[in-house]
């Protein structure tokens, strides 16, 4: 295939993924931009593949064919797990981009100096550095999501964390200019292979001190590391392909990564190098403070008389492998004639959009679930706030209490509805370990138990209630 | 063959615009599928590694080029595949009674 005829392709599969990125606007169209990505993915291989200078096949037939193997299962996992899923596609692409910068280097370091311009010494060292950290340090944030036994899940640091990361990068940096000064030199492979190594540990080392609250931010920021890697990889590769699509990813996972600190009341600095999670200053207050318990029965008759009720959900709620029962409940009140919406914050769950994705495979339409922005203007006409498996995102002490850990975060105003209802299992604080002021407001009355059992009661009630006359 | 420094660089800085402007009009209701496109489409990283381990280069170059066709490969098959698996739960219509989602 000739030079003019790949560019053609190349720039047609640039095209279709802007396309792809641009339909994702409206779940009505969403599902034609998978299809214009796998038409330009298919377009960009089919025409590398086919140029003259790719002469030996087999080794790339085997890895296809593996690739299937490992995907195809890799899409059929529960929705819990698509962060974990996510996270371990961020490391695969981390490891492709700093294998392909490995080899070039190495491949162009053989064939001697000329190859190696300081260009491209800077492209292949940040490809490196960007590919391999994002390797290690997204397969640690899938093992802490997948809560793999020797990951440790509360945040681990120790005293001199950040200035020890700092020094690896600078050494990691310092090598880099080194290399790039001397690409030649008798000493630069082991030089690079040094790079290598740090990167591997820096990345173990950036997310160990993250705690489980912080991993839809993490996620986001590790998928702009991935999208950067490729970004250099077309540097290397004097490739605008790569280049369009990395920064497409790029700039996605920074968006995101803003929502979600910006959900939380957090900066990336914050972040990434504030161990959230480790600060947990256990209140002195002495009193016992109590919980108004209701009956499942008082529940339903109290839901039965509502016209609007709000369902705030958590990721509690998908633990419990709730959601097909919150779905039930969701069909009884509707039939009833009350309005029913659920309250979704964006970090809700544990990666951007999650909880949207498990409500819509309970097929819940997606034109009841509303962002957090939106529904809170409307939270004092609710008559009922139904809490299923959420706790910091509807604990009022983010707006009042200064000394709150998680003091300023946006909330969803609960506290604001005429009723609220909140299930939960035991009488232990939530994820961040904060004591939550929802559950002692006057209006407040909480379900004790397992959300699935819970919820399946409430079901029940309603359903015989409905079937008496 | 000296690369086109500043045309590269016009061209990342071009692209991430368009993506900050398109990624910024997804809908919020799509960001996880939004993550697991993006991941599909940056796995477009194959078109390197097939450079890399089809040529006539060494073989350790070339094995090196193929475990990275390898890692591409699964991000786009598993990124697409769930992705649309993902979008296909998302009904605007709430459907009476419990039907087979399709």
């Amino acid at each position: 295939m000739s030079h003019g005829l790949v560019q053609l392709a190349y720039l047609i599969a640039t095209a279709l993924f802007v396309f792809a990125l641009h339909w994702m606007n409206a779940p009505a169209t969403a599902r034609r931009g998978v299809y214009a990505g796998v038409v330009g993915m298919t377009l960009a291989v089919v025409a590398t593949w086919a140029q003259p200078e790719v002469v030996h096949h087999l080794w790339i037939v085997i890895a296809v064919v593996a690739g299937f193997a490992v995907g195809v299962p890799l899409s059929r996992v529960p929705l819990t797990a698509v962060p974990q899923r996510t996270a371990l596609s961020h490391a695969f692409g981390g490891l492709a981009a700093g294998l392909v910068g490995a080899a070039k280097f190495y491949l162009w370091y053989g064939e001697g100096s000329d190859q190696l311009t300081a260009f491209r010494t800077t492209a292949i060292i940040a490809e490196v550095l960007l590919g391999f950290l994002t390797f290690t340090g997204s397969l640690m944030a899938a093992g802490k999501l997948q809560e793999v036994k020797w990951i440790p899940q509360r945040p681990v640091t120790y005293p001199g964390q950040n200035l020890t990361n700092l020094g690896l990068l600078l050494l990691a940096a310092a090598l880099g200019v080194g290399v790039v000064l001397q690409p030649t030199a008798a000493w630069a492979p082991v030089a690079f292979a040094a790079i290598i190594a740090l990167a591997l540990l820096f990345g173990v080392l950036l997310i160990i001190p993250i705690g489980g609250a912080d991993m839809p931010t993490v996620i986001a920021i590790l998928n702009a590391y991935a999208g950067l890697a490729a970004v250099a990889m077309g540097f290397v590769l004097d490739n605008k392909l790569l280049i369009t699509a990395g920064a497409l990813d790029g700039s996605s996972g920074l968006i995101l990564a803003v929502i979600m600190c910006k959900a939380m009341n957090r900066s990336f600095t914050n972040v990434l190098f504030g161990a959230f999670g480790q600060v947990q200053q256990t209140k002195a207050g002495g009193e016992e403070r109590i919980y108004k318990a209701e009956s499942i029965e008082g529940a339903g008759q109290v839901l039965e008389q509502a016209n609007l009720v709000v369902i705030v959900p958590g990721y509690g709620m998908a633990v419990a492998q709730a959601q097909h029962k919150v779905r039930e409940l969701y069909d009884q009140l509707r039939k009833r004639g009350i309005t029913v919406k659920f309250a979704i914050h964006p970090v809700a769950g544990r990666m951007p959009g999650h909880m949207n994705v498990l409500l819509a495979e309970a097929n819940i339409p997606y034109t009841d679930l509303v962002e957090m922005d939106e529904i809170n203007p409307d939270m004092p006409q609710v008559d009922v706030a139904l809490v299923v498996g959420a706790n910091d995102v509807v604990n009022p002490a983010a707006r009042s209490d200064k000394g709150s850990p998680i003091y300023g975060m946006p909330i969803i105003d609960a506290d604001r509805a005429r009723t609220v209802f909140a299930i939960k299992r035991s009488k232990n604080p939530g994820f961040a370990g904060i004591d939550n002021e929802l559950y002692f407001s006057d209006k407040t009355w909480m379900l004790f138990g397992d959300a699935k059992g819970v919820i399946g009661e409430l079901v029940k009630q309603m359903a015989g209630g409905s079937g008496m006359h | 063959m000296t690369p086109d420094l500043w045309s590269q660089i016009f061209v990342f800085v071009l692209a991430t615009f368009i993506g900050l402007g398109v990624i910024r009009r997804v809908s919020r209701l799509l960001h996880t599928p939004l993550m697991s496109l993006t991941n599909a489409i940056s796995a477009i990283a194959v078109v390197g590694a097939i450079l890399v381990a089809g040529p006539d280069y060494p073989v350790e170059i070339r094995f090196l080029g193929a475990i990275a066709v390898f890692a591409s490969m699964t991000n786009i098959v598993s990124g697409f595949l769930i992705t649309e698996r993902m979008l296909k739960m998302f009904k605007s219509e709430p459907k009476p009674g419990e039907g087979p989602r399709p």
